[in-house]
This record gives C-alpha cells, structure tokens and sequence, in this order.
C-alpha cells in the first residue's frame, strides 16, 4: 500500500486518515472534497492517476489542515508517531509539513520499530525536515528542484531560505551540487532533481538524464514537482525499482507539457488529467 | 609577520566578525518574527532578520538581530503591540544571511522571479499573478490560493499573511518583482 503524509491550505481541515477517492477533479475523504490545486493534493491526485493507469487504486493518505502556522503539522507529527507502524505501507511519502527536525526524528525513529522497513520518499517540507536533522540517508528517495538541491548541497542551511549565494548561482552544475550533497551526507540513497533536465543519481553520481520533450513553461507551474513526486511514487509502488521509476515519471512529467501546451499561466490540474494519455506513450505496462 | 597571522585569524575564525553590541530576539513562530521586525523599525530602531545560530535552529526559523543597547527600548515597543519574545540572547555566533540571490526568467508575456525555493510568476501586460511555484513549507499552497489570479500591485505583500521561510522567500521574489517592474 502506499501511503501519502501532508497538509491541505485550509486550518478547518480535520486530521483524516483512510482510501483517498476523487470526484471529477476533486479527492475527497470521508464528507471532505479537497480542490487540486498544487503542493500535497496535486501529488495525491498525480499518484491516483498514476496508479488507476496501472490497475491500483487504493492510495492511503494521512493529511490535516495547516497554512503555515504549524499546528495542523505538529498534531500530524503527533499522530504519525502513535499510528504510523499500524499501517503496514509498503511506501511512504512524506510532503507538505512544517520542517521540523525533532518530530522529524520522532516519526523515523517509530518508522525504526516496524517488522519491514517501507520504501521512504520525502519532498518538500518534510525533506527539508531530513535533512537538517542529518538523517537524509534513512530515506530511499528525495525529489528537490534546482533550489531546493542547491540547498541539500549547503551543508550550513537549515532551509532554502538559507542557501548561500554561491551555490544558487545558474552556472552551478547539477552534477557538481549532486556531488556535494551526498559528500555531506544530506542526500537520500536516490535523488531525482526537477529541472530543465531531469538528473537521476545515486551516491556514485548521475544514472540518467531525462531532457526531452523540454516544455519551457513547465517551470513556471505550480505543482508540476508534485506532480513528478506523485507519479515517481504510484510506480515504486507498483514494484518498478526507483531508477526505472524515476525516469519514467520524469518522462511522462515531460510528456504531460507536451500533451496540454502549457503556457506559465496554465494551473497543474490540467497536466495531470494527461498522466493515463503520457503513461501510455512509455513502455510502462512492458515493464510490469 | 604578526599583522599577517592576526589579519589571517580573523578571516580564518568567523566568531571574529561577530559584531559583540549584537544580540538576537527568539519569538514563537516566523510571523510573530515578521510583525515584529515591522513594528522594531517604525518604532526608529536598526534590526535584521536573519538565520538563528544552529543550537537553537528547528527547522523553519528566523530571528531578530538588534543592538545589545537598545534591549530594554525595542522590548517596550514590542510588549506596547502585545508581542513577547521568548528570548533575548547575545551573539555568540554568526546569523545566516537570508537569500540574496534571484533568478529572473522572462517568458516573453510572463515573468518569474525566483528567490531560494521560491518562484513568482506574472502576466507583464496585465500585472496578474498567474502561478507561484516552488516552496515546501505548509503555507505556500495557501499563498498561492489567495494570490495567484489577482493584480501584482493590488494582491497583499506576502509577509502579511505567511507564516514560513517559504512565505518569506516569497515576499523576497515579489519585492524583486516589483523592482524589476519598476525598471
């Protein structure tokens, strides 16, 4: 099973755990329907799309209301840690959290007690939470975009609002931040950086590159990373390894541009209404 | 060869380019921090926001740098606007230095700008906010939410209503914008 962890922008949001369902563009959990908008909801939907494309459609999510004051986080952090065991997910992915690096350990050390270890994947908050607590290594996957790799490199940034200038510079090379994000060990096992090329890597450098079709606009878009994080998470799901699954998704991220010929005022919902059309183009179903 | 040794120290020991009439005022969360840095500066005193040293970092935090001196003065100002620091320690160790880098993308009718995580994106001929992207923090799909669809100039500044560093990165693009519209 997996399992989606994060928030939604609305305070009222009661913490709700179960199957997620959805409801032409909406999801919707119990009596709740959640608009997909961007951040968690969008990698939500983009791993529902995903997993009906390959004949799974029981996603598990564990998400509360929070907009940036953190008490939805805390409560959440709170509950993962008195829950999480219980689940018996095979993967976990961790999102929209505030960071916060003792829940943060908190919640790996109650992961630690389980029988069998599930496939751990962390962006967005609750990656910044890992790798300021120096515990990037527990996770199996990290999905950052140029800025937030930039920041995984700064071995002094506690959050990407800290990130030195001299590695925010454009003439930086993936590869050479890849580098030195896993020589100070604030890496996961594999990362798969968003960008105008899709790098995957592992401790011993970049695997793949992923650069075509190329879709400028794509940039611009709010939770079109989401979106990457979501469909990277149906597939290792599936039981594709996490490089395969890596470049796949990145793909069909790509493919998806390709498909609704976005402009920088497209909103991600689109894109992700042609995940099934993008996942057909790739020889997915071969694979499995 | 003395002069040498001390100049090379001072480079070489970053507590030497602690400023020692510097402390730092630690608040509850990142908007207590941001109104009180506005209500710090109305009230005529120089402060910074800035990065809190790592033995006290947890995650999503800034501080308030201020002048030793002025301790007693700048705490009045912020408890007459009903907001308490936690605390009020000396500078022992250097502050992080928020962002200072920004990307400016121009996609022939829209620009973005990128702060950090953070990127904004507008309409140059309507001035609408079309798409905020980036950011990981929890309050970054609720900005978007009230921003994005709204005029750059009409649309509330993100530090009013965020309450993250990513909210802050994104003030930061949107005060970048601006100076790029301004142009």
């Amino acid at each position: 099973m997996l399992s989606i962890i994060g928030t939604v922008p609305d305070e009222t949001f009661p913490l709700a755990e179960g199957i997620i369902k959805t409801d032409h563009n909406d999801l919707c959990i119990g009596q709740r329907r959640i608009p997909v908008t961007r951040g968690t909801p969008a990698l939500i939907a983009a791993a529902v799309k995903t997993a009906e494309y390959l004949g799974n459609n029981n996603i598990h999510v564990c998400l509360i209301g929070d907009t940036g004051l953190g008490h939805g986080s805390r409560k959440l952090y709170e509950y993962l840690t008195e829950n999480i065991t219980k689940w018996g997910s095979d993967t976990m992915v961790f999102h929209y959290l505030l960071p916060d690096s003792d829940w943060h350990n908190r919640v790996l050390f109650a992961i630690d007690d389980m029988p069998k270890r599930p496939t751990l994947i962390a962006d967005a908050g609750f990656m910044y939470a890992a790798k300021m607590s120096g515990q990037a290594g527990a996770y199996d996957l990290f999905t950052p975009d140029a800025g937030e790799l930039a920041f995984l490199a700064d071995e002094t940034a506690p959050h990407p609002f800290y990130t030195r200038g001299f590695l925010l510079h454009e003439e930086n090379h993936t590869p050479d931040l890849i580098k030195r994000a896993y020589k100070n060990h604030n890496a996961a096992k594999h990362l798969l950086v968003k960008g105008k090329k899709d790098y995957i890597a592992d401790r011993k450098g970049v695997l793949k590159i992923i650069e075509n079709p190329s879709i400028e606009a794509m940039e611009a878009i709010g939770g079109t990373g989401d979106m990457l994080a979501g469909i990277a998470s149906g597939l290792i799901e599936s039981g594709i390894d996490i490089i395969k699954s890596a470049s796949t998704a990145a793909y069909i991220n790509r493919l998806t541009g390709e498909f609704t010929n976005p402009s920088p005022a497209t909103q991600v919902i689109e894109l992700i209404q042609s995940i099934p059309k993008s996942a057909g183009k790739t020889d997915l179903m071969k694979t499995l | 060869m003395s002069f040498f040794v001390s100049l090379k120290n001072i480079f070489k020991n970053p507590n030497k380019q602690i400023k020692p009439d510097r402390g730092f005022f630690v608040f509850e969360n990142t908007s207590e921090v941001i109104r009180a840095e506005k209500i710090i500066r109305k009230a005529g005193f120089e402060v910074r926001v800035m990065g809190p040293p790592p033995e006290i970092q947890t995650g999503c935090d800034l501080v308030v740098e201020f002048p030793l001196i002025e301790e007693l003065n700048i705490t009045r100002s912020l408890i007459r606007s009903e907001i308490k620091p936690i605390a009020a320690v000396p500078a022992t160790s250097p502050l992080l230095n928020p962002v200072n880098i920004f990307q400016v993308k121009d996609f022939g009718q829209h620009l973005m700008v990128r702060a950090a995580n953070m990127k904004l994106t507008i309409d140059k001929k309507t001035n609408i906010i079309v798409n905020i992207s980036g950011g990981g923090c929890p309050d970054v799909p609720y900005l978007a939410a009230k921003m994005v669809g709204r005029s750059f100039h009409d649309c509330r500044p993100p530090k009013e209503f965020g309450h993250t560093l990513c909210a802050y990165a994104l003030q930061l693009a949107y005060e970048e914008m601006n100076r790029q519209c301004s142009a």
